[in-house]
């Protein structure tokens, strides 16, 4: 496979409070792939991705992004790292004081020399990708659940990142949102060339996206691989995970 | 290497590639983020005296493009169509016309009709909603309090254990300290101030009776109101805001408990319970900042201020302070509580809510304030 790595994750061991949450976890993401990382409840998916980010320090172990250890980056760089990545929060992270409108042209307006009829338009475009067009003027606060979380959605692919990082973007969804959900994350990965990682454990969605799975259990990752070969695995919380979510 | 660099220096290239020959846009390269901009702009400006009634935008050369450029080519179209040009998009490759269709609107956002109110209806509508959404709200939110604080004087059961005790520390107790100096420098300051203009009237001896009765009628209460508004009022209203926010009310409401008196009735008993002796510790140490004074500047000692003490002290000015005291805890708590439940945004809305508390805690005090004081002095 020749592919380009967007992260490399090597040894990685995470404590809070004492508690080990990761422990010499060991992955990859390859540029232009979807990569999902699973696992149940409290595995410590959201804390990789967080690690991924930079958001908690590091503090054994390398995490490489975009060919950068993040742990060596200043301020400068990081945000140059950061304009090359979108980020769903688990939560949304919408700015409760904005309007959605504002909330998405955030970056838009921060990043480029765009004029503002451009950005408007970018963003009703984009609102209207997550079928959101009316909401342009309405707050957060306004929104229901699902509503939020695609609003959230279009805000991190506004620039057209290189790199989109989403934090159990299906959570709260019905089924027919899901799937227009993941119709464009993979127009997104074909059209843009956009690398995705996803947190998640919405089996349908991961079987509908996903080219290459990283799972966690017990704060080590036990197995990274395509997805067939996550299909195949003869791992316990592997075979559990896919037939009991497919009940679902 | 090379294939990398060439990619950045495509990506940083900020001048867009197109030429208008006729009534054809031929469009090269790519059109992106940093290009998008200039490209709308200047093409707008070459095609201001384009007479023919149609436009072609060529696509063939171009090679990449990105939702910026795909709606800054229908911004063009849209500009240009409604000046009456027929905007077509032409000889796109498969990735770019895939790309248009990605990013183009699935579904203009409907148009919003806005009703615009003159300017009477709007000072009729503003002020019909303070009267029902403030006024009305307020009312009712203090006899909702009322009637459970009266009703869990008799059912301790539904009381949460420990509770009023928290409230009584929170509100009182840790408020001491500030309080009791703040009044004691006021007294000190009021009797400064006062004692160059009797000693001009050889009235020495009435400083005494100055800094006991503006202490006890006046200023002790009203010390002790707005230092608590400002400390526990904004407490008080933030908390119940957050809990608002988090849907903790609502949890509440959904297990059958009433929010009201859960929330905010162990605060009015905390608060009921505490600020009278806050009160009489404000007069007291304001009388005593006083009696600093006076013996420094006066030179009245602290044996004659205290036997003068018993001609300008009465009974009823102790009351008074008491119920004062009484009625501005009640309406910190109420302000609190009431503003902490209209918040309606996030994070942004329960600091608004905690400044506006605050605020209009303290005016409340202060016009109670004047209202007692024509009660009680005329």
């Amino acid at each position: 496979m020749d592919l380009d790595k967007i992260i490399e994750v090597a040894g990685l061991t995470v404590d809070f409070d004492g508690k080990t949450v990761l422990s010499d976890v060991s992955f990859n993401a390859y540029n232009g792939q979807v990569t999902v990382i699973l696992g149940g409840s409290g595995s410590g998916k959201t804390t990789v991705l967080r690690q991924i980010l930079g958001l908690n320090p590091i503090r054994q172990g390398k995490i490489n992004v975009l060919g950068k250890d993040i742990s060596t980056l200043d301020e400068s760089e990081q945000t140059k790292l950061y304009m090359k990545m979108g980020v769903f929060y688990q939560n949304g992270g919408l700015i409760s004081s904005l309007t959605v409108g504002e909330n998405v042209a955030l970056p838009l307006e921060q990043h480029t020399n765009l004029p503002k009829e451009i950005i408007e338009e970018i963003v009703k475009m984009k609102l209207s990708l997550v079928y959101l067009q009316d909401t342009y003027k309405m707050y957060p606060s306004q929104l229901s659940g699902g509503m939020f979380k695609r609003a959230a959605l279009a805000r991190a692919i506004v620039m057209d990142p290189q790199m989109l990082l989403c934090d159990e973007p299906g959570a709260g969804l019905d089924p027919v949102s899901l799937a227009s959900l993941d119709q464009l994350i993979l127009d997104l990965k074909k059209l843009m060339k956009m690398s995705i990682i996803i947190v998640t454990h919405e089996v349908s969605s991961i079987l509908r996206i996903a080219d290459r799975v990283i799972f966690l259990e017990n704060t080590k990752a036990i197995f990274e691989g395509t997805l067939s070969d996550a299909l195949k695995s003869k791992k316990e919380p592997l075979i559990n995970f896919f037939n009991k979510g497919k009940g679902q | 290497m090379q294939k990398k660099e060439k990619e950045q220096a495509q990506e940083n290239k900020s001048q867009p590639e197109y030429f208008i020959e006729g009534n054809t846009l031929f469009l090269y390269d790519s059109l992106k983020f940093n290009q998008a901009g200039q490209f709308v702009l200047e093409a707008l400006k070459k095609l201001k005296k384009h007479k023919s009634k149609v436009l072609v935008v060529n696509l063939k050369n171009l090679k990449d493009i990105d939702s910026a450029g795909v709606t800054a080519i229908n911004y063009l179209k849209n500009k240009l169509t409604k000046k009456g040009i027929n905007v077509r998009i032409d000889d796109a490759p498969e990735s770019i016309s895939k790309k248009l269709e990605l990013f183009s609107m699935q579904k203009p956002p409907a148009e919003i009709q806005t009703f615009k109110p003159s300017f009477l209806e709007s000072i009729g509508q503003n002020l019909y909603s303070f009267f029902s959404d403030y006024f009305m709200r307020f009312l009712y939110l203090a006899a909702d309090v009322f009637y459970w604080s009266i009703n869990d004087l008799f059912n301790s059961k539904a009381r949460r254990k420990g509770e009023v005790v928290n409230q009584a520390i929170l509100i009182g107790v840790n408020a001491t300290l500030i309080v009791v100096v703040m009044s004691f420098i006021i007294g000190l300051v009021i009797a400064l101030q006062s004692s160059a203009q009797l000693r001009h009237f050889g009235a020495d001896i009435f400083i005494v009776d100055l800094t006991v009765i503006a202490m006890m009628a006046q200023m002790g209460p009203l010390i002790t109101a707005i230092l608590v508004a400002g400390r526990s009022g904004s407490a008080i209203a933030a908390e119940v805001a957050t809990m608002k926010v988090t849907a903790e009310l609502d949890a509440l409401k959904t297990m059958g408990i009433n929010s009201v008196r859960f929330v905010i009735v162990p605060k009015i008993y905390g608060c009921l319970s505490t600020i009278p002796f806050l009160t009489i510790l404000a007069n007291i140490a304001g009388i005593a900042g006083g009696m600093v004074a006076a013996n420094i500047f006066l030179d009245i000692t602290p044996e004659i201020f205290i036997n003068r003490m018993g001609h300008s002290l009465y009974n009823k000015d102790i009351i008074t302070s008491i119920i004062k005291s009484l009625v501005y805890g009640s309406l910190i708590v109420l302000t609190g509580s009431f503003f902490g439940l209209r918040v309606k945004e996030g994070a942004e809305g329960v600091g608004k809510s905690t400044t506006i508390a605050v605020v209009v805690a303290i005016s409340l005090v202060i016009i109670a304030d004047s209202i007692l004081g024509l009660i009680f002095y005329t």
